[in-house]
């Protein structure tokens, strides 16, 4: 494959050249998918191909966008691990609904008397719990339920945001954004209430 | 709820919570330069910190960033023992944020 500048990469993917180089391009596309999910995908020469075409029509419908602040076809990949990461993403958990993982989380029998175990004595254990206590106040007293599924779902249960999000009908930035006030809010009710994060840290025996 | 390991989950995400974070979009906008600089062994955490401090904090973006980077990295002819150890040290660097 011949070496390009990105003006030339630009130039040519939008001029009389284009499918030689969406050739190309489409080559470093599937080689860069290949290495991202060897050994862990079924059918990887198929799936990259599938990857890569997806990719390349969002980059070729998109190349307005590249502000030349990198070279082209690191661009190019980052757009298409991202393609390729949501449709596995979505294969991966698309048997799975939120109520699901909220309702096993709920059940799963870990609840408080599983603190027990941890403590190194009695005094110990009573401020574990306490702080237990007193940190599902907050998350009572200050989230939203929308917020409360979503910490369950993507910060305990390890869901990916984007899967959350499609099953809350919103998108992962807004679902990131959405947990990051639920962060603040917490934090800020904590100090409000005369405590610091690494003083609950601290109590829980992770200070 | 709130079993232990959630605790932990949850008292680690505070600790680490800024009032100013980049959302994934804004991240996914920089990855790019980011992991140029990284590929050009400059200290990419350091340059942009909003962008390592998002890598630390999301799951989903730290996933991709760290394919892109195999797949740079690959391209340009490293090893799998180069990439062994390229992983090591950025695990050995990082503080291990919240999954």
């Amino acid at each position: 494959m011949k070496k390009r500048t990105n003006e030339q990469w630009l130039a040519e993917l939008r001029g009389r050249e284009r499918d030689r180089a969406t050739e190309d391009l489409r080559a470093v596309l599937v080689r860069g998918l290949k290495v991202t999910f060897a050994g862990r995908v079924r059918g990887l020469d198929e799936t990259a191909e599938d990857l890569a075409q997806d990719a390349l029509i969002r980059i070729l419908n998109n190349l307005d966008s590249f502000r030349g602040e990198s070279r082209f076809t690191t661009w190019a990949q980052r757009v298409a691990v991202r393609v390729a990461y949501t449709e596995l993403r979505r294969r991966r958990w698309r048997d799975v609904s939120l109520q699901e993982v909220i309702e096993r989380h709920e059940g799963s029998g870990r609840g408080l008397g599983a603190l027990t175990d941890r403590a190194s004595s009695p005094e110990r254990e009573t401020e574990r719990k306490m702080m237990v206590e007193t940190l599902q106040r907050f998350i009572a007293e200050e989230l939203t339920e929308r917020q409360r599924e979503a910490m369950v779902a993507v910060m305990y249960e390890g869901m990916p945001l984007e899967e959350a999000a499609r099953r809350i009908d919103t998108n992962r930035n807004a679902l990131y954004k959405l947990l990051h006030d639920a962060r603040k809010k917490l934090k800020k009710r904590i100090e409000a209430e005369g405590l610091s994060s690494g003083e609950v840290l601290e109590a829980i025996g992770e200070g | 709820m709130l079993n232990p390991e959630d605790l932990g989950k949850l008292a680690r995400a505070l600790d680490m919570t800024r009032e100013e974070e980049l959302a994934c979009d804004e991240c996914f906008e920089e990855l790019d330069r980011f992991v140029e600089m990284e590929l050009a062994g400059l200290d990419a955490a350091a340059a942009m910190p909003l962008v390592q401090d998002h890598l630390e904090k999301c799951g989903d973006c730290r996933e991709e960033h760290q394919a892109l980077l195999n797949a740079l990295r690959t391209e340009q002819g490293w090893t799998p023992v180069r990439l062994i150890w390229a992983r090591l040290r950025r695990f050995f660097r990082a503080d291990r944020g919240p999954d």
